[in-house]
């Protein structure tokens, strides 16, 4: 059985969805040009990702095999639908600029991928617990590529939070270089890829460091089958 | 008539990349006196502070990727990069915009993808293109022909003092695509930008391109394939699409020949031996892409000028350029390309 320890190393770093898995690149490239947007969407994700693992893995023992896939996007779609109705209701403008990206999550890889991987094998507190760390891991991405973007293109931070926190929000928005030009690559969309490519580098080197100083500490290893796993963990 | 019997080995030099680049940056000498002549001392400032900014970036990154610096940086790969980057930006470029450019370039472009022979971008247009789309107004801002007096421009381009304003003008390409109501004829009495058949100014340019290029193909450093097939392509497109001389003009063949980047992109970017096709015919194929897709651009398009963007297309289509011209070995049948069926 899967330590709660273990899912949230997992969903946080070592099989991040956006930055391991690479899952779900659609709304992390087309909606990460504001922290806002990306928070909105960072959101709505998380929570159908944490109802939809809850419910796959309540009806894991009911759904045939054969159909298992119909039956979870019918889930899936039907979570999308209450979130989206959830924005229209309570957080209007920005259910208006996300536009499509909202019905999307129902593609989205990452929600049908746990439900498939994970939630269909585990209990539903395991599958809750990993949906909210996938759903976690990929929200931290997306938000920090939103800020990153955000920053070089406009020079400020948190700029329109009332669109998603209502009119206390309403003058969280740093401006921190005074008189910025603007850098328009950064919000335009190779300015996605270009965050997303070094975030990933960045995550790599952190890990190569690691490995590098874990090697060092124990040069010695136990001898171990010489077949290398290359995928990833799919758990 | 004799010729010289030469025993091998035909070795000419030992860094033979050095030699190269620095023919290239010897054939851009004309370009550049025509650009200061006309343009006043901008051209120079930009040059020097371009090769400063693209030698720092590329000396980082070597490092940085604990490769050997000496050995790279003596190719001059980064100074002909930095030169063609300096003379395709406007002559009063600010200090940071040549700054992000080279970067970008040099970082971005080449380093990024595993130094010079990796890049599958044309570095300075990867460099040109990300500020052009950063930065429309700077981008656009080219002075009138001997407009600018030297001392001034070197503290616009430092941000100390700006030019008064009105000092920059639209390029002929860009009024000729914001054209609606004047003829031909009537652009090139009323407005400074054109001159005698092309652009005020950039039809000299244009021919000390020209001139570079032929001392190129005289030493044979490039071939013809891939220059012809862009001036020829441009040619064709710009006499079939040529709807005469009324205000819905697009131009003449003769001015798109003679205007904006034309002869710069035709013998100094399209010949880029890494990130274009490689064999003759694949060359001629890539040049006939950049030519009609600059007419495509220049004429239909968002921006008014289009080499860089048709470039940076061409560069994406290489490998495939690449892979259907492959020439037929010596006692080898033709290659099979494509896909086939049943197998």
């Amino acid at each position: 059985m899967t330590s709660y320890r273990e899912i949230s190393l997992n969903g946080l770093w070592k099989n991040n969805p956006a930055l391991v898995q690479l899952l779900g690149l659609c709304p992390l490239l087309g909606v990460s040009n504001s922290t806002v947007n990306a928070l909105g969407l960072a959101l709505a994700s998380a929570v159908v990702l944490v109802c939809s693992n809850t419910a796959v893995s309540l009806v894991r023992g009911v759904v045939n095999t054969a159909v298992r896939l119909p039956a979870f996007v019918m889930i899936i779609a039907a979570l999308t639908t209450c979130i989206e109705l959830l924005m229209q209701a309570f957080t209007y403008e920005l259910y208006q600029i996300l536009g499509i990206f909202i019905p999307l999550i129902t593609t989205n890889c990452v929600i049908l991928g746990r439900a498939d991987g994970f939630a269909a094998k585990h209990d539903p507190a395991r599958a809750a617990y990993d949906g909210l760390m996938m759903g976690l891991g990929f929200g931290l991405v997306l938000v920090l590529i939103g800020a990153v973007r955000e920053l070089l293109g406009t020079g400020a931070l948190l700029a329109n939070m009332h669109l998603l926190f209502g009119p206390i929000a309403a003058d969280w928005k740093l401006t921190l270089v005074q008189d910025y030009r603007g850098f328009l690559l950064a919000i335009l969309p190779p300015g996605a890829f270009i965050v997303l490519g070094l975030l990933i580098a960045g995550k790599n080197r952190i890990d190569q460091i690691a490995a590098e100083r874990a090697k060092a500490v124990a040069p010695e290893a136990p001898a171990q089958s010489r077949r290398v796993r290359v995928t990833g963990v799919i758990e | 008539m004799a010729l010289p019997r030469i025993t091998s080995p035909h070795a000419t030099g030992s860094n033979r990349t050095q030699q190269v680049m620095l023919q290239v940056l010897l054939a851009t000498v004309p370009g550049i006196l025509a650009l200061t002549w006309l343009f006043g001392a901008g051209t120079l400032f930009n040059l020097v502070w371009a090769c400063l900014c693209a030698l720092g970036f590329e000396a980082a990154l070597l490092a940085a990727r604990q490769r050997p610096l000496a050995f790279f940086l003596k190719d001059y790969s980064a100074l002909v990069t930095a030169v063609l980057l300096a003379l395709a930006l406007p002559p009063y470029s600010p200090w940071w915009l040549t700054l992000i450019a080279c970067g970008f370039a040099i970082g971005f472009g080449k380093q990024l993808y595993g130094g010079l022979g990796q890049n599958p971008f044309n570095p300075a247009m990867v460099g040109y293109v990300v500020v052009l789309i950063s930065f429309p107004v700077e981008m656009t801002s080219w002075p009138a022909p001997h407009g600018v007096a030297a001392l001034d421009g070197l503290k616009h381009i430092l941000g100390i003092a700006s030019l008064p304003d009105g000092w920059a003008q639209a390029t002929a390409l860009d009024a000729l695509k914001v054209n609606k109501s004047l003829t031909i004829d009537e652009l090139h009495a009323s407005n400074a930008a054109f001159g005698h058949f092309g652009g005020a100014g950039s039809e000299a340019v244009n021919l000390a391109f020209l001139a570079g290029g032929l001392y190129l193909l005289h030493k044979r450093l490039i071939t013809w394939h891939a220059p012809l097939g862009m001036l020829a392509a441009l040619f064709v497109m710009s006499l079939l699409f040529w709807n005469g001389s009324g205000s819905d003009s697009n131009g003449s063949p003769l001015f798109h020949l003679l205007t904006g980047a034309t002869m710069l992109g035709a013998f100094f970017i399209v010949t880029d031996p890494v990130s274009g096709a490689t064999s003759n015919l694949g060359r001629l194929v890539f040049g006939i892409g950049v030519g009609v897709l600059v007419y495509v651009i220049r004429a239909w398009g968002g921006y008014p000028d289009a080499v860089a963007f048709a470039v940076l297309l061409m560069n994406l289509a290489a490998p495939t350029i690449d892979y259907y011209t492959r020439p037929r070995s010596y006692g080898h049948r033709k290659p099979n390309s494509g896909f086939k069926l049943g197998e």
